[in-house]
């Protein structure tokens, strides 16, 4: 699959499109999965997800996907799974220093950047793999960070009113509540 | 050199430094500064680490201590540290992302800190396949970026990883390693500046032999004034003879020696001389490179010329010493 993975790269810019068209979809379909239940659609996506990352990609299913700031190369694919771009043993010609006939993972991640319109994304330093992750949909758990975001800004805007009236918030909780709020409470909710 | 103001007991460090290390006061007031590898041994006898010392603390002002580099096995980096700091030393402790997970090396970080280590260099390791035992499982939990972060985070949040917090955070002058002479060349520098995102405060090169590759890497590291954002010391060391520097190119992961330097070295009549020579004119070509901070002298199993090659390369002479 290692021609495929080259292939993808070489059209890096074209499969940013598509993976940015995924990641809408999965947003968008948050509300249906919710409904159905995330722990539910959990083993079913995961195994579509693989079947394609795997063949496209050579995904390692670390379940963190970063490829798009990673110019469509798998930062797993790296011997050493680096995150944050090439050690310094780089082979003459651009080959990996473990598997001499590989190339370069991230030599090829900053050509694929290079190419992509949110290339510049590959100077975002990552946090290391969480490994308790691996093997879980990342296409999940894009769309449970959206819904997750948007909770988080609702809470922000709850959270500046009782910080505002910190003395209501005492005395009379009711006039500057902290907890989340049912749908059923709210007006607007259906 | 003596570093006589190791923090006894814990202490903040001194007005705009971030720790209380020799190598960033050095830095910070504008000196050229030295710093140089020790060859680790294979022995739990202190007596060695001391007597690879001697000769390097007489004009260093850190001592690397390397964590297993090239994969292979030796004294650890930490307990090299420790007993460096015992003896008044200010030793750069070497964390490499290979041997050791995040529990294991965020705990090391406040051990070091606490038994007066004030320099980390954050590395991701060779791989262990070119080391003396390739069957050993590679680790990689981190890799130098987000070591870097993880340990500006220790410090300046003053909190692990995980949230939790850590009462006295560990006074670390934070660096990391930049090879500018090997691909992809013309994205060494965004790494680079990716690396000072990250936390690094000073940078050791690995080792440069084709000055004008480094001079171009220096051009674009100043058009993107990352010169005024971290410290930079070019790596040097002496080389022992054409064969040696052959196999080193071949065998050692990340080194570039140019055929002129090879060449060099085999008309030479006495190439060990000839390798202390080339090694001289490396660190004076460094000194005229701007935004060049000083040089990181790794001479391996050539300790013993550290110091005359630095008195004759003649960069100490213009520095007020300390």
């Amino acid at each position: 699959m290692y021609r495929i993975r080259l292939f993808a790269i070489r059209h890096s810019r074209s499969f940013e499109w598509i993976y940015k068209r995924v990641e809408q979809v999965m947003i968008a379909l948050d509300p249906v999965l919710r409904k159905i239940g995330y722990d539910r659609v959990e083993r079913p996506v995961a195994f579509v997800e693989k079947c394609v990352k795997t063949v496209l990609f050579d995904c390692k299913m670390c379940g963190q996907c970063v490829l798009s700031s990673t110019g469509m190369s798998c930062p797993m694919n790296c011997p050493k799974q680096l995150r944050n771009g090439p050690c310094g043993g780089v082979r003459p010609g651009g080959y990996c220093e473990v598997k001499p006939e590989m190339k370069c993972v991230w030599v090829l991640a900053w050509d694929g950047a290079s190419r992509m319109k949110g290339g510049a994304q590959i100077a975002t330093v990552l946090p290391p793999v969480e490994r308790n992750l691996e093997g879980s949909s990342s296409w999940l758990r894009v769309s449970r960070e959206k819904a997750a975001h948007l909770r988080e800004a609702r809470e922000k805007r709850r959270t500046a009113i009782a910080d505002a009236f910190p003395g209501a918030r005492k005395n009379e909780p009711s006039a500057a509540p902290l907890a989340e709020e049912p749908a059923q409470a709210q007006k607007g909710a259906k | 050199m003596m570093d006589l103001s190791l923090p006894q007991p814990y202490s903040p460090p001194p007005e705009g430094h971030v720790s209380h290390s020799r190598l960033e006061r050095v830095l910070r007031s504008g000196r050229f500064a030295i710093t140089a590898e020790l060859n680790p041994p294979d022995s739990a006898d202190p007596a060695d680490v001391y007597d690879a010392a001697r000769p390097l603390g007489e004009v260093a002002d850190a001592i690397n201590a390397t964590d297993a580099s090239g994969a292979n096995c030796h004294m650890s980096s930490i307990g090299i540290s420790a007993l460096l700091t015992r003896a008044g030393y200010s030793p750069v402790y070497q964390i490499s992302c290979r041997d050791r997970n995040r529990i294991a090396i965020q705990g090391d970080v406040l051990g070091a800190a606490a038994m007066g280590v004030s320099n980390v260099l954050c590395l991701t390791g060779d791989g262990v396949g070119v080391g003396d035992q390739p069957g050993a499982k590679p680790v990689f939990d981190f890799d130098s970026l987000s070591l870097l972060r993880t340990i500006r985070t220790m410090r300046d949040e003053r909190k692990f990883l995980s949230g939790r917090t850590i009462t006295n955070p560990p006074l670390l002058f934070l660096g990391a390693a930049e090879n500018p002479c090997i691909p992809p060349y013309e994205w060494r520098p965004e790494r680079l500046a990716k690396k000072v995102e990250a936390g690094a405060e000073y940078i050791q090169t690995n080792y440069i032999y084709d000055v004008p590759l480094f001079e171009k890497f220096m051009a674009r590291v100043r058009d993107m004034g990352l010169d005024k954002k971290v410290f930079i010391l070019a790596g040097v060391g002496p080389l022992a003879s054409a064969r040696a520097a052959r196999w080193m190119r071949s065998n050692v992961p990340g080194i570039h020696i140019p055929d002129a330097v090879i060449d060099r070295m085999e008309k030479a009549d006495k190439p060990g001389q000839e390798g202390k020579k080339i090694c001289v004119e490396l660190i004076q070509q460094m000194r005229e490179i701007a935004g060049v901070s000083g040089v990181h002298v790794m001479a391996y199993r050539k300790e013993h010329q550290v110091s005359e090659i630095i008195q004759e390369s003649g960069v100490l002479a213009s520095r007020k010493r300390t």
